[in-house]
């Protein structure tokens, strides 16, 4: 437990750089209709939120390194 | 043709028109040198590139196209939106390390990266050439956006001067002046055109998603009115994994290929620093969601039912589906608004035309003119070789739009996309990787080139996807990804072995 914490931290930090693809490349898994939000179906509406959350995941590696 | 919408748009034309060329006096530089006319001297800040590259990246072609393909197919032309998701987690990670190496070597292309890291003449060629030929049919289809609007604008295509009747005169006018401001202005034009395009684009697209469906009664009523095959992809079977296999490929292929356009490495390797290059990857997908938004206006163009309408029928008969969004705004919008939007469309073309000319220009004179033709060119001589480059490659884009059937474009673009992948083992791993080969890597793009071709031609080139079968499963797959897995097999592998034979004759003598 004597590893320094500031080398871990960028390492996970670009770890997450790997979710958006976990996220959109598994299709099936958003390819339908319920749960559908204000009319809108899973499948639109679940991808359009993915490109705020996609930019999310690059604020702890962009902060991170930039010391 | 309504007076008020030609003249709004005019109006904006003509002022982005003067931007274009004032813009070469602004941040001055010595337009004489090669980095300044066709990087603009990397002086833009995070802001400047946020611009430049929104205008850059998505282009009039993708806002006109992708709701197209929304309204004719359905589900499947939602694929820009994982793709423009995936594009940024890859510029984060790529594109800060290919910026400092650029930046402090001096290098302008893709290619001059690959002609440092490599020491191969023969390899930065391949990859300049791949660049170029990839842009040039993108190029011209930035003209096919434009020529909708017009047309929809209800301009007559021909005009008669001085008693000739001249075809396609409007298109040719818009030309004639991108071609002249961008000759003059080089990168600074359409950066700050870009600034007035997006502010255009962001008001239309922010009007659009609330007026018209608060036209047409909300959004559950636009999507109960997409027939219910088209509002999802076919799921798939246990033999065949189907469309969410081609799916989740051509977001990913799109999003690696995107990156290694020259106008794309050009818009980021103006910035002013790492630090706007890496703001930019998280600020960017503000434009994702517009084009997200965008993509939707396709289903709305269905829910208004302006297929059936008589006053769009000469529309759609002679551009097709393409001609889905702006008959949705005429149908919806008054008139003034109407000329904001198509203004927003047709400088939304100017943009993108401008910087790969631009791109082309610099690729062609550092890694074909001073590389082949003459190694001792000065400065000057190499910003003028690019300058006129930038001319032809245009004037090549038009000539193309207006003799050429737009299906052709289409092709060679679709085409465009499955060749500039094959360049990404020698632009982004040669970063990361200290074993690749150079001669493994060049093996390695022919066959990529090769096998991507056949596979979009086994369709004759209708469709980028081509179902590979791996033991008795059919997977359909965007062919520019399948035959970078065979590129990336090949380059590596045979780096492998030519490295080792490499070391041994080294250690020999």
């Amino acid at each position: 437990m004597n590893e320094p914490a500031p080398k871990r931290g960028p390492r996970l930090s670009w770890l997450l750089l790997l979710l958006p693809f976990a996220a959109m490349l598994f299709v099936p898994f958003y390819n339908r209709v319920e749960p559908a939000f204000l009319g809108i179906p899973f499948f639109y509406w679940y991808q359009l939120l993915w490109i705020p959350l996609g930019a999310l995941v690059l604020l702890p590696a962009y902060l991170g390194d930039r010391r | 043709m309504n007076p008020v919408a030609v003249t709004i748009f005019v109006a904006l034309f003509a002022f982005v028109t003067l931007l274009g060329f004032g813009a070469a006096r602004w941040r001055r530089g010595d337009l004489t040198h090669l980095h300044e006319w066709g990087l603009g001297g990397r002086r833009f800040g995070t802001l400047v590139t946020w611009f430049l590259l929104g205008g850059d990246l998505y282009t009039a072609y993708t806002f006109v196209a992708v709701p197209a393909l929304m309204f004719g197919a359905g589900a499947v032309g939602f694929f820009a939106v994982p793709y423009t998701v995936l594009v940024y987690p890859i510029l984060f990670a790529v594109f800060p390390k290919l910026w400092a190496v650029a930046h402090e070597k001096g290098y302008v292309t893709a290619a001059d990266v690959v002609r440092g890291r490599f020491d191969s003449r023969m390899l930065a060629l391949a990859v300049a050439v791949t660049g170029i030929v990839a842009t040039m049919p993108y190029i011209a289809l930035q003209l096919v956006g434009m020529e909708v609007v017009i047309a929809g604008l209800g301009i007559p295509m021909t005009m008669t001067v001085g008693g000739v009747a001249v075809p396609d005169a409007p298109l040719l006018i818009a030309f004639v002046v991108l071609a002249a401001y961008t000759y003059n202005s080089g990168l600074r034009a359409p950066a700050m055109i870009a600034v007035v395009k997006d502010a255009l684009l962001y008001v239309t697209v922010l009007v659009a998603v609330i007026v018209i469906p608060a036209e047409l009664g909300g959004y559950a009523k636009i999507f109960a009115s997409v027939d219910a095959k088209s509002l999802l992809l076919t799921p798939s079977t246990p033999g065949n994994l189907g469309a969410p296999s081609a799916y989740a490929t051509l977001a990913l292929g799109s999003a690696l290929a995107l990156l290694l356009y020259p106008h794309s490495v050009t818009g980021l390797l103006s910035a002013s620093s790492v630090k706007a290059v890496k703001r930019n990857a998280v600020i960017l997908p503000a434009y994702s969601f517009a084009l997200g938004l965008i993509a939707l206006l396709g289903f709305m163009a269905v829910a208004a039912g302006v297929k059936a309408l008589p006053e769009f029928a000469s529309g759609f008969k002679q551009f097709g589906n393409t001609f889905a969004v702006p008959a949705l705004f005429l149908h919806a919008f008054p008139a003034w608004f109407v000329g904001i939007a198509f203004a927003a469309i047709a400088i939304g073309a100017l943009v993108p035309a401008a910087i790969m000319s631009i791109a082309c220009a610099n690729l062609f004179t550092r890694n074909i003119y001073k590389e082949f033709i003459a190694p001792n060119a000065s400065h000057k001589a190499e910003s003028q070789v690019a300058k006129i480059v930038s001319l032809v490659v245009k004037l090549g884009a038009l000539f193309f739009i207006i003799e050429l059937p737009t299906q052709y474009a289409i092709q060679l673009q679709l085409l465009g996309g499955i060749w500039i992948i094959q360049t990404l083992p020698a632009v982004f791993l040669g970063l990361y990787l200290k074993r690749l080969d150079p001669t493994a890597l060049l093996i390695g793009w022919a066959c990529g080139i090769g096998a991507g071709t056949w596979m979009a031609a086994q369709s004759a080139f209708k469709t980028s996807t081509y179902a590979l079968h791996v033991f008795g499963l059919t997977v359909p797959c965007y062919a520019a990804l399948s035959s970078l897995v065979l590129n990336l097999a090949v380059a590596l592998a045979l780096s492998l072995v030519l490295g080792s034979k490499r070391q041994a004759t080294h250690s020999a003598g």
